[in-house]
């Protein structure tokens, strides 16, 4: 019940920013799926007890995945897809928690939420990353492998 | 020799034209430098230079005369003129357009207006809100509350987007309207967690995109794109910290 009360939530979520992102109209239920698929790898990860930042990068890398194989089904850019799956896992919360930390001049915990906010970023941004690189030595690995 | 000269100017314009909407309209930094070579390369076969940074983009063609230059001011996120310039290069590509024909066809993406009126907008925004308390484990009894607070925050950031030129001060306002609205829901008993309401409302002003995107473009080389959409990142969430800040002390 709560899983499916999550995908639905973050399929709806994903789909809005589509439309806030002005997506094209026929990507949208694409946005969302990308969007879900996302979202539910990285409840479950965190549910089997993976570390979070870990578990932002596979869910992030899972969604670049995704991302891609769309993209080259449906000749759009990658970002289109990948944008609003994307927003779910970004530490937005955690930045406002960090920022209301330094309101309330309780500096030590606020640097230590910022830290955890910028790995988590970070995290995303490699698990995007890593897609693209893997996805680019497959290829050149297959040119190679039909050049020989 | 005047022909020529003529013909590599009508290139370059196209080519800065669809760099331009692209890079306005939120595309990565390696995907504007990447369609706007090809462009050229379609129609020129001498190779072609291009330094995209947000905030401008230069362009010139080896061996021939004019660089030009173009100044963005002004970046928001529409994936849809993203889609559409990337079709009109791919027609380019593969030589199924001319000159002419392509920069009519960039004029008309140019002056497209957005998909969704500005209240689906809204509307999307506040329903993401709502999505969002539900998601970071809020509770069903304050998902109307967030609703309120984020469709109300976007409207904000919007009017006082065209009100004021400088998306900071926006983008203050509008988290100023969520905190307020969060701490007096809450105080009216109209909301449980105040914390989930705030965080979930935020979500649709936070700056996920760019920070991923600053470190994306770091991580690839464009370090001049990296850093700064890193200072904008930094410079909204500021703003968002601030004006929820600025809520809890009123």
């Amino acid at each position: 019940m709560h899983v499916l009360q999550q995908c639905i939530t973050s399929f709806i979520a994903s789909a809005a920013f589509g439309i806030i992102f002005n997506c094209p109209k026929n990507a949208l239920v694409k946005c969302g799926l990308v969007g879900m698929m996302g979202w539910l790898m990285y409840i479950l990860l965190v549910a089997f007890n993976v570390n979070v930042v870990l578990a932002n990068l596979l869910a992030a890398f899972f969604i670049a995945v995704i991302g891609q194989s769309f993209a080259r089904m449906y000749k759009m850019p990658m970002i289109i897809f990948s944008v609003a799956g994307i927003i779910p896992l970004v530490p937005g919360g955690m930045a406002y928690d960090a920022m209301r930390h330094f309101v309330q001049n309780d500096y030590s915990s606020a640097v230590q939420l910022s830290a955890k906010v910028f790995l988590l970023s970070g995290a995303i941004a490699v698990g995007l990353i890593l897609s693209e690189v893997s996805n680019q030595m497959y290829r050149k690995l297959r040119s190679l492998k039909q050049g020989a | 020799m005047k022909e020529q000269s003529q013909r590599i100017n009508e290139i370059i314009d196209v080519c800065l034209l669809a760099g331009d909407i692209m890079l306005k309209s939120g595309a990565e930094t390696y995907r504007v430098e990447d369609t706007m070579t090809r462009i050229a390369a379609a129609f020129d076969d001498r190779a072609s230079q291009c330094f995209v940074m947000p905030t401008g983009i230069i362009f010139s063609i080896d061996g021939t005369d004019p660089t030009k230059l173009i100044r963005v001011s002004e970046r928001s996120t529409d994936l849809q003129k993203v889609a559409d310039v990337n079709h009109v290069s791919r027609k380019i590509s593969s030589g199924e357009l001319s000159l002419k024909e392509a920069y009519l066809q960039l004029k008309a993406i140019e002056k497209a207006e957005l998909t969704y009126s500005i209240w689906q907008r809204i509307l999307s925004a506040s329903i993401a809100s709502g999505c969002f308390l539900i998601m970071f484990k809020g509770g069903w009894f304050d998902f109307l509350p967030a609703c309120v607070a984020g469709g109300l925050g976007f409207a904000g950031l919007v009017y006082f987007h065209r009100l004021i030129q400088l998306k900071f001060f926006a983008e203050f306002l509008a988290s100023l309207i969520i905190g307020v609205l969060a701490v007096g829901l809450t105080h009216f008993g109209l909301g449980h967690e105040m914390d989930k309401i705030i965080i979930g409302s935020v979500m649709p002003l936070v700056p996920g995109l760019l920070i991923t995107n600053a470190i994306r473009d770091l991580m690839a080389g464009h370090l001049v794109s990296g850093l700064s959409k890193g200072a904008e990142a930094f410079l909204t969430a500021f703003a968002i910290g601030m004006g929820i800040a600025f809520a809890f002390a009123l």
